[in-house]
């Protein structure tokens, strides 16, 4: 274990900028997550997260600041990412789209297949590998771009609200099949999200996000031991204190961007 | 009153309705043609119409298997068939690449799309003339005209198709580290296919109607110069049997391009 950060950033800003003004979507934020944490960044809409996530993610150039990932290996890609619902590509099967990183670095295909294989069964979509996206459901979808990025082994993976668009029931078990493949990898992960249960559930340390301009306003620790149980947290008498300090902090966000 | 409980009963003697609803459907787009060529046999056979302008049908028919016997039709479909097929792969593959191109290019879209959008409303039989001072009364003349007639809608969707592209799917292709070329045949390749298909089957229609005139105007054989002589020469059933020809041709085109759809674009 080294104890430089797996990622750090360091004043990142982000201003759009119009004809009609300029609107900082992320202000001077500073953070460092450390090798294998599971970090929950949470806010009311609106607060910038996504451009956060997405200028880590490569798809976004910040204003000013810089940021770093901490690379162990040179032929790792340095991050991949769980997109919202409609991340994966219509036209190739379930077994393409998850090969999809790999066979964009030109692996070797005996790998590439190996580890498709591997993934997809970790989903557990084996039976599904020739399918095309219109033919599954959307928890199964984001199984496969769960798939798609583990298998990409990256640095480290970000989420943009991977189970927003699902029912309640789904997003429990993609929730627990989540962190069991991520107990076994011990990728570094940052996970955008905006509900509070989900966040306590999965993470080790929730950021949370001021609104316009986008701060980090407050950084909880969620010291609760792993595997974790839903029904443990409502019932943890920390994790309640935990729950209304964030909702609290939403609340106030939301009722200051009215005024 | 009695109240019948027989809910599969019930749900079967609907379901035979249902399926009763769709078989008349179904007669109804067979009877149509049918009833058509019936009324006008009718006509034509008791006079209402004047038989020397719209000839029975089961004369044309008759008309039909005899040029199909002499031979002589076949020498027709086979060079129509010819200058379609040639023609349509000239005008269709440089669309689809410069489509492409366009598409995924901003400054050879902007580039090229006031020129393309000036020069597809000219249709371009009105182009024959020029056409046949640069190529000549040959083959060449007629392939060229049908390929300019394809190029248009082809390149036009086949752009479109492009820019149409969910731009999550490219924010997936950029946050994989796609290279330029993998980005070319993985993601705007099969992302534009459903537009360009669309227009490959624009395309093919406009080729069909652009052969007739083309033939008419100034050729010595095909289906068009087969209608055109014909009717100078006032064997109206002979031109019906050309125009039944291109009729059957047309549709035989859209059924193959819509095989040809449904074989590329599985995951639609």
């Amino acid at each position: 274990m080294n104890d430089k950060p797996k990622i750090s950033i360091r004043e990142l800003t982000k201003v759009f900028y119009k004809k009609q003004g300029s609107t900082t979507a992320i202000e001077r934020i500073s953070v460092d997550i450390a090798e294998g944490e599971f970090v929950c960044l949470v806010g009311p809409s609106g607060c910038g997260k996504t451009t956060l996530l997405r200028i880590i993610a490569g798809l976004e150039k910040q204003s000013a600041g810089r940021f770093d990932i901490q690379k162990s290996g040179a032929d790792r890609p340095g991050q991949s990412m769980v997109f919202q619902e409609k991340g994966l590509l219509p036209w190739l099967t379930v077994e393409e789209n998850v090969a999809f990183g790999l066979n964009m670095r030109h692996l070797p295909k005996s790998y590439v297949k190996e580890k498709t294989q591997y993934f997809l069964a970790k989903v557990g979509l084996e039976k599904f590998a020739k399918m095309y996206p219109k033919e599954l459901s959307g928890g199964m979808k984001q199984r496969v771009s769960i798939a798609r990025a583990f298998a990409n082994d990256p640095e480290i993976l970000l989420m943009d609200e991977p189970f927003g668009a699902l029912d309640e029931q789904n997003r429990f078990i993609l929730q627990e099949e989540l962190l069991s493949i991520w107990s076994e990898t011990k990728k570094t992960v940052l996970f955008i999200t905006h509900s509070i249960d989900e966040a306590l559930y999965l993470s080790d340390r929730v950021l949370l996000m001021s609104a316009q301009p986008g701060r980090i306003a407050a950084d909880v620790r969620i010291d609760l031991p792993r595997p974790r149980k839903l029904e443990d947290i409502r019932s943890n008498p920390d994790m309640t204190a935990a729950f209304s300090k964030i909702w609290q902090h939403l609340q106030e966000e939301v009722q200051g961007s009215r005024e | 009153m009695k109240i019948l409980h027989n809910p599969v009963e019930t749900e079967k003697q609907e379901w035979k309705k249902e399926r009763k609803r769709q078989k008349a459907k179904t007669a109804l787009t067979v009877f149509s043609p049918l009833f058509l060529l019936l009324i006008w046999e009718f006509l034509s056979r008791s006079g209402l119409i004047d038989a020397r302008f719209f000839p029975p049908p089961t004369a044309i028919a008759a008309t039909f298997v005899d040029m199909l016997v002499s031979g002589e039709l076949f020498g027709h479909i086979r060079i129509s068939l010819f200058r379609i097929f040639v023609g349509f792969l000239l005008g269709a593959i440089p669309g689809i690449i410069l489509g492409l191109f366009m598409g995924l290019y901003a400054p050879i879209r902007h580039f090229l799309s006031p020129l393309i959008m000036a020069l597809m409303p000219i249709p371009t039989l009105a182009l024959l003339p020029i056409i046949l001072i640069l190529f000549g009364i040959g083959e060449t003349s007629k392939v060229v005209t049908i390929a300019g007639s394809v190029f248009f809608p082809v390149v036009i969707n086949t752009a479109a198709g492009v820019v149409s592209i969910d731009s999550m799917y490219l924010d997936v292709a950029k946050n994989y580290g796609a290279s330029r070329k993998d980005f070319f045949f993985k993601i705007a390749l099969p992302g534009s296919l459903p537009f360009m298909l669309e227009g490959v089957q624009m395309g093919q229609a406009i080729a069909l109607l652009t052969i007739v005139a083309a033939e008419m105007m100034g050729a010595r054989s095909g289906i068009g110069y087969l209608i055109w002589t014909s009717y100078n020469a006032f064997l109206l059933k002979d031109m019906f049997v050309g125009l039944i020809l291109i009729s059957f041709f047309g549709y035989l085109f859209s059924l193959l391009l819509r095989a040809l759809q449904r074989k590329l674009l599985p995951w639609r």
